[in-house]
């Protein structure tokens, strides 16, 4: 009984520590990862559901298909991927560090005949002055070396680098910091988003999962507004944002420029530049009618939506309102308002009426003539916030895993032992990466070991 | 002078190079397979100029920016940093003949920017105003510049490979196949370049995580081109496992190496084809 347990635990074991796991989960990974790319992800958008027959949509949303990188089954593959990296790691690990502390200081013949690199030199001199010359040049050629004397003859032993053999549990390691980092950030962190109309403040922000998260401090919209470039493309969205405490401005937070690429932070919480738009609630546009021959103007306030009747039977209808048409017409700037006119007794008819172009409003050849003059509506600006007290943990998790991989992939373990008899010395090199580059070293080293008289 | 001619001598000499490295297959002629490479070089000397110049031009049009910032630009840099590769290659291991399988890369990248795509200046978006584009950019494409180098070297193991098997008994003294390296050498070539590609992918995915979370608060965020970026990782990750401890060497390796760079070429291009995201290049399409 006592038995079957064992080597049932002991097949978990073997099963979490296999690199064929590894390889078998790394593929895995990548492979599901392709659908999470392929499905839309979180809110369907309604044209998805729209095409996609309901047992489809059913099969994928009990799989979790449209949350993927959240669902249970990549969690889980996720998990395991850990596991086989510290199960690896805890299997291998005492095997690198005895490696390292005890090495090989007295060369068998056994490891002496598969060492490729080998080289025989004459000593001319006693054995301990050869054992001392030696010792003397792999101290300054190499590194200090370790000197046993083993039946008459002398070993001497120096490596570099031998710590380079840990680089690859130091990327596997970062892997888990950034884990961590992100389990962090999940647990204690949150996301969210506002939008702060100019002029007003929120304490609050609506967080991703619905609630509202109380920021513990104000902040205000002093303003909102968007630069573009002469061809229309935009070039700067920018808000003006206030931090307040206790109702008063902090100092060193007060009408800070906010955009893309350049948020705020405040006690652990940053808003970054996201969205805009125009607040509707409450706001009034001016627009002017006249008579073609200049006579008759008049000004008059409407809302988006609303219509109006003039004394003459046509009807105005204000469908919508930008405070720059750049981006729609490059050709022009400045506000203007998409209205619905029907002439009485015609259909009705949809044109652009602009704030800076009266000239061209005039063009139309209507009876009457439109003119936008403005609104008093205000914009709105829409931050992102995040709060993610786990970053820092995925930065040093990532500076490892540039060092680690710096390490696994560019150093290497270099050892060279010498072997000091009466009349001769033989030395022998090993290294754990890139054979080829030691091979010339070792030849260079023994070239010079040629030269010098021993 | 304009940049844009510039990158129409660049696209003809890497044309001449290919055809010059295809003459050097033919003849074995030494001194051809020199010419081949130089020409290539040139190339590359023009194509820096040019890249430099377009820099410069973007900057006389008061909308300065690294020239890294849409599909055309993206298309002429990946290209450059293969011909970057392959000189580092072809300086540290002298095996000119990889040209052949690499120059055409840079090639189909330089005749896809130059015919199909457009080459305007344009501003740069608020998204893309960063230092962080350049680092991003750069380590990226580097990486899968180097994976383009790999693959190259993993099509001549497969050919050399099959050519072996197939004349295992007649003494292969000519041939074109006598030009190619022995196909150990391709072996470790395959690996040296991934060697370089891996740490530049894994520093272009952490420098791409860092200002995600500077611009957006999020480092990571499951769009498509991140997620594509982490199965590359993955699938060489694979690679290197299955090299180190399983002793996946040869032919197992250089399919490896094929499917990781045709990933690759999904994550860089498919992603922005056929997909939706974050990395829709500026209005590059």
């Amino acid at each position: 009984m006592a038995t079957t347990q064992r080597s049932f635990a002991q097949s978990v074991w073997d099963f979490f520590c296999s690199l064929k796991l590894t390889i078998f989960l790394l593929i895995s990974l990548a492979l599901t990862s392709i659908i999470g790319t392929v499905l839309p992800q979180g809110q369907l958008p309604p044209e998805y559901v729209a095409q996609i027959s309901p047992t489809k949509l059913q099969i994928y949303s009990k799989l979790g298909f449209f949350d993927m990188y959240h669902s249970w089954w990549f969690i889980t593959l996720l998990y395991i991927f850990s596991l086989n990296l510290i199960c690896c790691s805890i299997k291998r690990l005492p095997h690198v560090f005895k490696f390292i502390s005890e090495p090989v200081l007295v060369l068998g013949d056994t490891l002496r005949n598969s060492l490729a690199l080998k080289q025989e030199i004459p000593v001319s001199g006693s054995l301990t002055a050869g054992r001392d010359a030696l010792a003397d040049f792999l101290k300054r050629e190499v590194a200090s070396p370790v000197v046993t004397e083993h039946n008459g003859e002398y070993h001497l032993f120096a490596q570099k680098n031998a710590w380079s053999r840990l680089g690859v549990y130091v990327v596997h390691l970062s892997i888990l910091v950034i884990f961590v980092g992100a389990i962090i950030g999940s647990l204690f962190g949150y996301k969210g988003y506002v939008n702060i109309v100019e002029g007003s403040s929120v304490t609050s922000v609506e967080a991703r999962n619905g609630g509202m998260v109380p920021l513990g401090f104000e902040v205000r919209c002093e303003k909102f507004a968007v630069d573009f470039y002469p061809t229309g493309a935009p070039k700067e969205f920018r808000s003006i944002l206030t931090v307040l405490e206790n109702g008063q401005p902090v100092e060193g937070y007060k009408d800070v420029k906010v955009i893309v690429n350049h948020p705020l932070s405040y006690k652990g919480i940053t808003f970054y530049q996201s969205s805009y738009g125009q607040a509707t609630e409450g706001s009034e546009h001016y627009l002017t009618v006249g008579q073609r021959n200049g006579t008759g103007n008049e000004s008059f306030a409407i809302r988006e939506g609303e219509s109006v009747t003039f004394k003459d039977g046509t009807t105005l209808r204000l469908l919508e309102t930008v405070q720059d048409v750049r981006p729609f017409m490059p050709d022009f700037s400045g506000a203007a308002a998409r209205v619905e006119v029907a002439f009485k007794g015609k259909s009705p008819q949809t044109f652009i009426v602009f704030k800076d172009y009266p000239e061209i409003n005039v063009q139309r050849g209507d009876d009457l003539v439109f003119g936008y003059q403005g609104t008093n509506a205000r914009m709105y600006t829409g931050l992102q916030v995040a709060k993610d007290p786990g970053v820092w943990v995925v930065w040093l998790g990532c500076t490892l895993m540039v060092v680690g991989i710096f390490i696994a992939f560019f150093m290497s373990h270099k050892r060279v032992w010498i072997i000091v008899s009466k009349g001769h010395a033989r030395m022998y090199g090993n290294t754990n990466k890139n054979q080829a580059a030691f091979a010339m070293q070792f030849e260079a080293l023994a070239d010079k070991l040629k030269i010098q008289k021993i | 002078m304009t940049s844009s001619m510039l990158f129409n001598v660049t696209t003809l000499a890497y044309m001449a190079s290919m055809v010059v490295l295809f003459a050097f297959l033919a003849t074995k002629n030494k001194s051809v397979g020199l010419a081949g490479t130089l020409i290539a070089y040139i190339g590359f000397f023009v194509q820096t100029v040019a890249i430099g110049l377009r820099w410069k031009e973007s900057y006389d049009m008061g909308v300065g920016h690294a020239p890294l910032s849409n599909l055309y630009e993206s298309v002429v840099f990946f290209s450059w940093t293969i011909i970057l590769i392959y000189m580092f290659i072809d300086f540290k291991y002298k095996y000119r003949i990889v040209g052949v399988f690499v120059v055409p890369f840079a090639l189909l990248g330089m005749a896809w920017a130059q015919l199909g795509l457009s080459n305007n200046i344009e501003p740069l978006v608020p998204a893309l105003q960063s230092n962080w584009l350049l680092y991003h950019v750069v380590t990226c494409f580097l990486g899968y510049a180097a994976f383009a180098v790999a693959c190259g070297v993993s099509i001549m193991y497969l050919i050399k490979a099959s050519h072996e098997a197939n004349n295992s008994f007649a003494v292969s003294a000519g041939g074109i196949m006598s030009l190619f390296p022995p196909t150990r050498v391709l072996d470790d070539l395959n690996y040296r370049a991934i060697m370089i590609g891996f740490p530049l992918l894994t520093l272009g995915i952490i420098t791409g995580a860092a200002w995600a979370n500077y611009a957006w608060g999020t480092y990571w965020s499951w769009d498509p081109k991140e997620t594509w970026s982490l199965i590359v990782w993955f699938v060489y990750a694979a690679f290197l496992h299955a090299r180190f401890t399983r002793g996946w060497v040869g032919k197992r390796a250089a399919w490896l190496s094929i499917i990781g760079f045709a990933a690759t070429i999904f994550c860089y291009l498919g992603v922005n084809l056929f997909l939706s995201g974050l990395h829709s290049y500026g209005g590059g399409n």
